[in-house]
């Protein structure tokens, strides 16, 4: 087991209990801030390597400035208060893995990561084999920054990994495919270790008759095409009549070329396919209706042109997996309660869009589907609010995170309970000999002060 | 196989059709739940005393009470429970609805287990109700006369199709374990446990694990002797000790040792009197095997007090060891018996160094009149739950989440939580198809100024 020297020794770290003042996070996290900035240029050359340069500066902007003070909040809401009623307390978990995937590789592990530290525990980072270049920064750079005694990266390819779960964890963060999912919890459950898996399905879109035609194609447009289709909550295909198929089409056309010019190869703002597996994999799906827009491929580079497919049926290549890629198709249905019907015939997806100008049938999708989250006339955007908890249900994963959701998600939530060693009289009813005379008493307390069991027992 | 799945079928159709959606619906079968259990209480403590021996007042109190409080607070606060909870908006959202919307994660599976045989099933039921799903229960069939009780009861109160009872031993649990559910709640052991979650991990679903393990008691020098040792020997010795938060041993200086197995001693005699084996309010062991296996861990051992024991009752005395050695065979496993051993430790330290160096327990228990103390002891170690200066009582606080973890359990439940359990909260955000010039900025083509701003 090449990895059990590593996590014993991360588990006497954490048994000595150096994660745990409040003093320590605040500092690790600040540190993690520190990195950020600093290393900003390493960091967007890394990921525009691997994912190809584009000009995605304000995702990471975003971060610097999110992280002390998140972790500064989400600090104040671990701090004990003592009183004689009960109280819960954010207990850390220990040594958490956090597994990243490669289609956001430094995002999908920080988030989790700021999580983890401000809960208090000692962390296995294992970053993305797929993005050599991030994970190579991540390996050389981040333990520069943060104590190496709690928190340390793994490189690993599935091989490794496999020997990796093999060691007990506290936690299990992961960010990937159903398919390793299932593989992951199966190895969690060796240990009774608890999990969070944010996996991913088809998103379904469905645009009604009523919608402004522009807007609409502009907002799926930008969710589907960016980072080249490569998001787990892009907008996987789009659900529509007839009539707002031939309305979409131009509309579409005309939000591309907003977008990345009239030719989006040339675009500084269009990725490419992260590696040739998956560039054949997604070229493999254009054989599905009708290439609308787009459809140029070129396999030295990795590009696949942002692509709208026409009348794709459900028999179609595209429709039977992630699509994961920048291809948009459209599927014809009747009706709104055709569109429903077929969504819930299909497993639970990470989000479900619905478009409209008449909110009652937002609503009714909204009410009659299921899924980890809900975007009501837009695409992605419901997971840029971090009091939203983001997560999937069934396939598409379990348990959540983002703003105070990550770090109760690595935190037990501990019940303690301080009684008084005084008023023992009013212990006596709960203790035997139980005389029908104390049951009586029991049961007539018992009714007046119907929630104060505690009182009571 | 073939009945597993047809029952779990029928039970998604009729999920499915949307019936119970509807707060009406749920509400009328929580009622009638409430029904059930205050028209047919005498039955209920019939079949608990059976598997038991447990006299009706202890049975009223452990299991029928809750039952009723649960209810009455679900049925209270459902409609608060089940709402749409709006929260804060960013500057970008600032003019849309966002909110998280509680709703049914699908067909649940609640298995039960023997020692209190009704209240774990009913109050994983009553939450998985009232959050809107189909559930199948499984009682445990160790407790046998309330798993037939529950088959019988539940189809005469509930929907037949919503809320089916299997019964049955390993063989149909695990047919039932290779159907898909949206969530499943196990309360058991641990080895059980990872089965459980292993079948679940094929369809991903989510799991709550409601364990055991061994539950440490530290008894510090400076506490009022007494009544800690009269808190501790009434949930101790409850249900012959088959109780997961029991404080399963104790953990004292030597030095007040033999003042602790004397307070317990005549606790005892205060409760049970002179001759337990008579006393109506002392339970028996479940079963010869858990007989057998728990008489088995009295093998070389000092008894202070206890240990007669007769087979064809089940019966084993209120029993205390003293001087125990961490490596003997009865600090290996939970005891889930009427043997409570007592290790010495010389100081707070060596205390938590022990209870570290051992999985992580359901409960966790110290007594102290030192509040530094005891906030040390907290702090400095984990567990499912604690109780300052008493037992058990933070499993009865309806605001506290009842679960274990490492070892003794994954996820929580009791009151709101389990509501929560059994719902998927739903991340929601409608927006305007209006106001597309705020959008603007994430479109691109991207500038710096765009990022600048």
């Amino acid at each position: 087991n090449p990895y059990a020297g590593l996590v014993s020794h991360l588990r006497a770290v954490w048994l000595s209990g150096k994660t745990r003042p409040m003093e320590y996070r605040v500092a690790q996290l600040e540190a993690l801030g520190r990195f950020l900035d600093e290393k900003k240029q390493e960091i967007l050359e890394a990921t525009g390597s691997d994912m190809g340069k584009v000009r995605g500066g304000w995702v990471l902007a975003t971060f610097s400035g999110l992280c002390v003070p998140l972790c500064l909040g989400l600090a104040s809401s671990w701090v004990q208060v003592w009183g004689s009623g009960g109280l819960l307390v954010g207990d850390p978990y220990g040594v958490v893995l956090i597994i990243a995937p490669w289609n956001y590789p430094i995002h999908l592990f920080l988030v989790p990561l700021i999580g983890a530290i401000a809960a208090g525990n000692c962390v296995v980072i294992k970053p993305s084999e797929t993005t050599k270049n991030t994970e190579r920064l991540v390996a050389e750079m981040l333990t520069c920054y943060l104590d190496n005694d709690c928190f340390a990266v793994v490189t690993a390819g599935a091989q490794e990994t496999t020997r990796l779960l093999e060691n007990k964890f506290d936690y299990i963060f992961f960010t990937g495919t159903p398919s390793v999912g299932r593989i992951i919890m199966t190895a969690a459950a060796k240990h009774l270790t608890p999990v969070t898996l944010e996996l991913g399905g088809k998103n379904p879109c469905y645009v009604s008759d009523t919608c402004d035609v522009q807007n609409v194609a502009r907002r799926v447009a930008w969710g589907r095409f960016f980072n080249a289709g490569q998001t787990c909550i892009a907008p996987d295909y789009v659900l529509c009549s007839l009539e707002m198929q031939e309305k979409l089409m131009p509309a579409l056309r005309e939000a591309i070329t907003e977008f990345f010019g009239s030719n989006p190869r040339e675009s500084p703002d269009f990725g490419r396919i992260v590696g040739d597996k998956q560039f054949r994999r997604i070229r493999a799906l254009l054989c599905s209706g009708r290439v609308a827009i787009g459809g140029q491929t070129d396999e030295k580079e990795r590009y696949i042109a942002p692509t709208v497919l026409a009348d794709v049926l459900p028999s179609d290549p595209a429709m039977q997996e992630e699509i994961f890629g920048p291809i948009l198709p459209i599927v014809v249905v009747a009706n709104m309660d055709e569109a429903i019907d077929f969504i819930n015939a299909r497993p639970r997806p990470l989000a479900v869009y619905a478009f409209s100008c008449d909110s009652k049938v937002v609503n009714q999708v909204l009410e009659r589907t299921s899924s980890g989250g809900f975007c009501g006339n837009d695409t992605l955007m419901h997971v840029t609010l971090t009091s939203l908890p983001f997560g999937g249900i069934g396939n598409s994963g379990l348990g959540k995170y983002h703003g105070k959701f990550t770090f109760d998600t690595f935190s037990h939530h501990r019940g303690c309970l301080h009684r008084n060693m005084g008023l023992e009289a009013l212990n006596a009813l709960r203790y035997p000999p139980y005389t029908q005379q104390k049951l009586g008493l029991l049961t007539a307390t018992f009714e007046i002060k119907r929630k104060g069991m505690c009182t009571l027992l | 196989m073939e009945r597993m799945q047809q029952v779990v079928g029928q039970a998604r159709a009729a999920f499915n059709s949307g019936r119970c959606r509807s707060l009406e619906f749920r509400l009328q079968q929580l009622k009638a739940l409430e029904r059930m259990v205050q028209e047919k209480e005498k039955e209920i403590l019939a079949a608990i005393k059976a598997d038991l021996h447990k006299c009706e007042p202890n049975a009223y109190n452990h299991e029928i009470l809750g039952v009723l409080g649960e209810l009455a607070l679900a049925i209270d606060k459902l409609p608060s429970w089940a709402a749409p909870q709006p929260v804060k908006k960013n500057l970008l959202t600032m003019r849309d609805e966002a909110y998280i919307c509680p709703e049914p994660l699908g067909v649940v599976l609640i298995i039960g287990a023997w020692n209190y045989p009704f209240v774990l099933v009913m109050h994983p039921l009553i939450g998985a109700i009232a959050a809107g799903n189909a559930v199948v229960v499984k009682p445990s069939e160790i407790s046998e006369n309330t798993a037939q009780l529950v088959a019988d009861l539940l189809p005469q109160y509930l929907d037949r199709e919503l809320y089916p009872v299997v019964t049955g031993g390993v063989s149909e649990t695990t047919a039932l374990l290779t159907q898909r559910f949206d969530h499943i709640l196990y309360t058991g052991n641990s080895t059980v446990g990872k089965i459980v979650m292993a079948a679940a991990a094929k369809h991903l679903t989510p799991v709550t694990l409601e364990l055991g393990g061994k539950s440490p008691c530290y008894i510090d020098k400076d506490c009022d002797l007494a009544v800690a040792c009269r808190r501790i020997t009434w949930g101790k010795y409850m249900n012959c000790g088959q109780t997961c938060i029991a404080p399963d041993y104790i953990l004292c200086d030597p030095s007040i040792q033999s003042k602790v197995v004397e307070n317990i001693k005549a606790t005892l005699q205060e409760f049970y009197g002179e001759d337990v084996k008579s006393s109506p309010d002392y339970e028996r062991i479940i079963n010869k095997r858990h007989f057998k296996r728990i008489v088995g861990l009295l093998e070389g051992q000092k008894i202070a007090h206890g240990g007669q024991t007769d087979e064809a009752s089940c019966f084993i005395a209120p029993t205390i060891l003293t001087d125990v050695s961490p490596e003997s065979k009865v600090m290996e496993e939970e005891i889930f018996g009427p043997v409570l051993p007592i290790l010495t430790v010389k100081s707070v330290d060596e205390a938590i160094e022990f209870i570290n160096r051992r999985e992580k327990p359901l409960a966790l228990y110290v007594f102290s009149n030192d509040k530094k103390l005891i906030r040390r002891v907290i702090s400095e170690t984990s567990s499912g739950g604690v109780t300052a200066n008493d037992v058990f009582m933070h499993a009865l606080v309806p605001d506290l989440p009842f679960g274990g973890v490492g070892n003794s359990g994954m996820g929580a439940y009791h009151g709101k939580y389990s509501f929560e359990t059994f719902s998927h909260h739903r991340a929601c955000l409608i927006k305007d198809l209006k106001m597309e010039v705020v959008h603007k900025l994430r479109y691109p083509p991207g500038s710096q100024k765009k990022v600048d701003w």
